[in-house]
């Protein structure tokens, strides 16, 4: 296997560590001194940040509009609540985003002149659903197709909420996969090849199982970045977590139920961060055994 | 080394952030409504008669506070009213040959022209404190940013805002200037239209603007078993209706009129809610910084205003007569 494995990869991260400065002790020393550093100079920095902040001029009055203990409170129950929808928009897109993506990626990745006008199909639908604002796809459907009157078209904004975001995000989550598609060297393909698979054989076994590995960091890097898509659905009429907050908001005249809605998103998505930082570790650690 | 350098230093800074917001968010939980140094929270429409003769008690003492070179105004000299761009008729009329910069649009208001119920009424106040026309200024604010903390861009903010206690613990509210019902917009096509108890109406799907008391109507009162839509704009709300996205709209009575009159070429006012009573009945404000010295200026010339039929006088020329449309059954 290739060192510095997938388009992620940094081959720079990979400085061995058995370094000149040579026995373990040292090492030790040295990781609780840049530990203790890096703390401090984080409590320092923050603290003057945080002094900073209290300290202006219009601090007490930011303090009442963003961060009421009471308005926090009253509004917090009926935010988590409508984050429900949100939920259930993303799961739900996610999967439609995930099948269509990959079948985008290998409608681009088909060799041979015969299969031009498919590329080209696919390449034109992922130029398009990348370049549309997604706020813009969401009105022009989310009103649009309703709007057309046929009885069979469906009416609910939810449902061309999800249509809007599998459209967005197919395009991104396609180049994704076709990113790891190409990482593939293509020795491993003339290796199938020899072995009799057919082309398509060799894509199914050999090549896409290696690319989704690959790229299940920047997956869920986009996974991340739909999450926090789907309060754009509030523009067609979806009561979900953003609106909610807004709705609150304005009874209120008062912002803390945006910071509620913040830290529900923090809630979420940190984990899911984190775990796409151990993914990329444990994938950078396997390269870097397997070259050795 | 890398992985536990960075996760300790990832770790401490979540530390330091929590701390920072917890720190924030704690030692001063609730910010008490300050003793009101105007008289600004109270809605007082309801005690109009006596307003009169004290009025001439508040205005005895020589240096008069509210005159306009007393007044600590945003731009000295004028008196600068903020409102929502597009302004909407009822409350602000279009102009005759063409609405000036920034208002533009067909049919739309334009709240420089003293046209329309809002626009006269600012006028009015305006007059009252010792503006003439030319001394009014208009500038576009967006509804959120008329309470966000911070200096304001205005003097008073007019713009269909409806008066709730939450709300003035962030800005002052003025006294009320119209006393506001809510009512049904549909199609004179859908089932809803014929509905005359509010009873009726839990078994459709309603939208309304976000952030309205119209939405709050849908919630308390309907109580409908789909869940409401809520929309950036009133204009997206025809839209869903149009596309029978939604079965009705909830609006102002007055706007209600103005869209069964112009927006919809098949609407109908199904019928309007109770009429509100009481001192907390739902009745528009003006909104002022908080603790504004304005704000107890701007209830005196309401009250003048109320007390010489004035506001009478332009809600009957710029709105129409809250009996012309069906009031619900409850």
């Amino acid at each position: 296997m290739t060192f510095g494995g997938g388009p992620l990869g940094h081959p720079g991260d990979l400085i061995p560590l058995q370094g000149p400065r040579g026995s373990r002790l040292v090492r030790d020393r040295d990781a609780l001194r840049s530990t203790a550093v890096a703390l401090l100079s984080t409590v320092i920095v923050f603290a003057a940040l945080g002094l900073l902040v209290v300290n202006a001029p219009g601090w007490a009055a930011v303090q009442r509009s963003f961060f009421n203990g009471a308005v926090f409170a009253k509004s917090l129950p009926a935010i988590v609540g409508a984050f429900w929808v949100n939920v259930q928009l993303f799961l739900l897109a996610e999967v439609l985003i995930l099948v269509l993506g990959l079948v985008l990626a290998i409608l681009r990745s088909l060799p041979g002149p015969v299969f031009f006008p498919v590329r080209l199909m696919a390449m034109i639908y992922t130029d398009i659903f990348r370049a549309l604002p997604g706020v813009l796809v969401i009105y022009i459907l989310g009103f649009g197709m309703p709007g057309l009157g046929i009885e069979a078209i469906p009416r609910e904004p939810f449902f061309w909420a999800v249509v809007s975001l599998t459209l967005i995000y197919s395009a991104y989550v396609s180049e994704v996969y076709r990113a790891g598609i190409e990482s593939i060297h293509p020795s491993q393909e003339a290796a199938a090849r020899s072995l009799g698979l057919s082309r398509v054989q060799s894509l199914r076994y050999v090549i896409v199982p290696q690319a989704i590995r690959r790229v299940i960091p920047p997956l869920l890097n986009d996974f991340i970045g739909l999450q926090k898509d789907t309060v754009l659905v509030s523009y067609v009429g979806v009561v979900e977590i953003f609106r909610q907050s807004y709705i609150k908001q304005a009874a209120n005249f008062n912002f803390t139920p945006y910071i509620a809605t913040a830290l529900v998103f923090l809630v979420v998505t940190i984990p899911l961060a984190r775990l796409t930082d151990v993914l990329v570790q444990r994938d950078r650690r396997r390269a870097a055994t397997s070259s050795r | 080394m890398r992985t536990p350098f960075r996760f300790a230093a990832a770790l401490a800074l979540t530390g330091a952030l929590v701390g920072a917001c917890s720190g924030a968010a704690s030692p001063t939980p609730v910010p008490s409504p300050a003793p009101s140094v105007a008289p600004s929270a109270a809605p007082s429409i309801a005690a109009t008669p006596a307003a009169s003769p004290s009025e001439a008690a508040v205005l005895s003492p020589s240096p008069d506070p509210c005159a306009p070179a007393n007044l600590k105004l945003v731009k000295a000299g004028a008196f600068t009213v903020g409102t929502d761009n597009p302004a909407y008729p009822p409350y602000f009329a279009p102009r005759e040959g063409g609405n000036t910069s920034p208002w533009e649009g067909d049919f739309v208001g334009d709240p420089t022209t003293g046209q329309g119920f809002e626009s006269a009424v600012a006028y009015a106040v305006a007059d009252k404190l010792g503006f003439a026309k030319e001394k009014v200024a208009w500038i576009a604010v967006k509804f959120d940013n008329s309470y966000a903390p911070g200096p304001k861009a205005f003097d008073v903010y007019v713009a269909q805002v409806s008066y709730k206690p939450e709300r003035a613990q962030t800005a002052d509210l003025s006294d009320g200037y119209y006393f506001v019902n809510q009512a049904v917009v549909t199609l004179k096509s859908s089932p809803l239209a014929k509905a005359t108890r509010i009873s009726e109406l839990a078994a459709y799907k309603f939208g309304a603007q976000a952030g309205t008391t119209s939405y709050d109507m849908i919630v308390n009162t309907i109580k409908p078993t789909k869940d409401p839509a809520v929309f950036d704009s009133n204009d997206a709300a025809i839209t869903a209706l149009k596309n029978k996205q939604i079965d009705g709209i909830v609006v102002d009575l007055p706007t209600a009129f103005f869209m069964t009159a112009v927006q919809l070429d098949n609407g109908v006012i199904v019928g309007q809610f109770p009429a509100p009573t009481g001192p907390d009945a739902e009745h528009f404000s003006m909104v002022l910084a908080k603790d504004s010295p304005l704000t107890g200026c701007v209830n005196q010339a309401l009250a003048a205003l109320k007390a010489d039929g004035t506001l009478a006088q332009i809600t009957k020329t710029w709105l129409s007569d809250k009996a012309s449309a069906p009031a619900f059954k409850p």
